[in-house]
């Protein structure tokens, strides 16, 4: 199993640690509920550093991510990012990624750590004969995320040569960070708060660990683990693969259309045709469901209506935030409105869900 | 080392001789796994209907954390005749008394040997094991 340069300090502050995506990774410090609550009210910090980091560049790097991904990378102005998915030709995605547009022909992907050596074999499958560098930056660099209301006190000081909130979502820029030149910072994240992404050098991880839970201790910054994270994305929405998209869930039943562009001027991509069939007919919906029952949603737990089953739950989580339960599933068309009342089975049992409009949370609403 | 007036599962069950019939519950280390030390990280315990009938191993029920769902294993074969309607609503009880007020169910066996479960010292090597691993 791998380990991130911020293993031994996870295992020092006394974290669960558990297999994930190939690493050893840190599921919680302490309660996963307090960690919820901590993101939403204060500030958190996150090793990611198992996430799949690749910078494609050269001149055929544009073409490549353009006939790959969902996105339309053209259209992506340089210091922006875009969320897409990678594809089979059939539309089921292999993977879903940020696309970081580094300069014209530079490209920066940030991918599932799960997925990663299967995503590089993709890409290089795809890169024969094209003219670019595909540089696995994985292993050489660390990935910090800092996310919350206060995350922009609890890092600033930390920062030179860049004011963190003049920095707009889904935005990236180059700053001095503890020290380090040349660190690469995105207002991005998965927990529907503000927050940014750190990328630098492996070496520094620890270093630059420790500093930010120094410089946030003002605003209540403390590690957050992989579980926290999880609630945290479910609660704002967002699919995780291997869950709400895998290869059996496409990316527009999923309820990602904003991901997949079927611009003409994109052209032809990996998936268009199959994903525009998809379009045209869909017959199910990713939904939310809430329960007010005890039971947890839990993926793969099936959903009924009167004696039929209808539907399969995808994710769950215990809601600190909107304090019950809840889960996304997926569900026929004419049982995704708002308000339907299903019943999630397990071993027999059953607990009435009420399907909800995603996301639970919204920091704006 | 655990108490040794009792047997285990290697799944962390519990099963205790007390006159008839066999109390059966899951032990520090099961909580602890669950729980991680945090008990508001236990939202939910199923468990079954007075009369059911088990058999050896059967899953009688299951025990939910905020990320895992558990199931509970019939260390003997027999008859649900009690189960302990404290846990339900208190399932702290869990964490501060897994070996006697955290019982969780009654059963009559079909017999009143417990030969075939693990002595408190192997147990103790299955949980050296599971924190090694």
């Amino acid at each position: 199993m791998k380990h991130t340069p911020l293993h031994d300090l996870h295992v020092a502050a006394g974290a669960t640690m558990v297999p994930f995506g190939g690493w050893h990774m840190p599921v919680q410090y302490g309660p996963i509920l307090d960690e919820v609550r901590r993101v939403r009210a204060h500030a958190g910090l996150f090793d990611l550093s198992h996430m799949g980091r690749v910078l494609l560049d050269g001149p055929d790097a544009l073409g490549l991510t353009e006939k790959l991904v969902t996105c339309f990378v053209g259209k992506i102005p340089v210091g922006s990012i875009r969320y897409g998915c990678l594809c089979r030709e059939d539309g089921m995605p292999l993977d879903d990624l940020l696309v970081y547009r580094d300069a014209e022909s530079t490209i920066y992907l940030v991918v599932n750590a799960a997925n990663t050596e299967r995503d590089l074999a993709w890409i290089r499958e795809h890169a024969s004969g094209a003219e670019l560098t595909i540089d696995d930056q994985t292993e050489a660099t660390a990935m910090l995320a800092v996310q919350g209301p206060q995350s922009p006190e609890a890092l600033q000081p930390l920062v030179e040569g860049l004011t963190l909130t003049d920095l707009g979502y889904y935005k990236f820029a180059h700053a001095t960070v503890s020290g380090i030149p040349n660190v690469r910072v995105s207002r991005t994240g998965y927990t529907g708060e503000i927050g940014f992404e750190l990328y630098f050098p492996a070496e520094e991880g620890p270093r630059i660990w420790n500093e930010i839970l120094t410089a946030g201790k003002a605003q209540g910054i403390a590690p957050i683990g992989l579980g926290a994270r999880d609630t945290l994305r479910l609660e704002a929405g967002m699919s995780l693969y291997g869950h709400e998209i895998d290869e059996e869930h496409d990316p527009i039943q999923a309820g990602l259309e904003f991901a997949v562009s079927f611009k003409e001027e994109k052209g032809d991509w990996i998936g268009r045709a199959a994903l525009e069939r998809i379009q045209a007919n869909p017959q199910r919906a990713l939904v939310g469901i809430t329960t007010s029952g005890r039971r947890v949603p839990r993926k793969g737990y099936a959903l009924v209506h009167g004696e039929r089953v209808v539907g399969e739950v995808v994710s769950g989580a215990v809601s600190p935030t909107l304090e019950t339960n809840i889960g996304s599933a997926y569900l026929p068309l004419d049982l995704s409105q708002p308000g339907t009342e299903v019943e999630m089975e397990m071993r027999g049992k059953r607990q009435t869900c009420t399907v909800t409009e995603l996301p639970f949370y919204s920091r704006t609403r | 080392m655990r108490p040794d007036d009792r047997k285990y599962l290697e799944s962390h069950e519990w099963a205790k001789l007390d006159g008839d019939t066999v109390l059966v519950g899951i032990t520090d280390f099961a909580v602890g796994e669950l729980s991680h030390g945090n008990i508001e990280d236990l939202v939910y315990c199923d468990l079954p209907e007075v009369g059911r009938q088990l058999e050896q191993g059967e899953t009688f029920g299951e025990i939910e954390s905020v990320k895992a769902v558990a199931d509970l294993n019939a260390p003997v074969a027999g008859e649900i005749v009690e189960v302990n309607p404290a846990i339900e609503d208190h399932l702290e009880i869990l964490a501060t008394d897994p070996w006697e007020k955290g019982w969780m169910v009654r059963i009559k066996p079909n017999s009143k040997s417990l030969d075939h479960l693990l002595d408190a010292e192997a147990y103790e090597q299955v949980v050296t094991e599971a924190q090694g691993a």
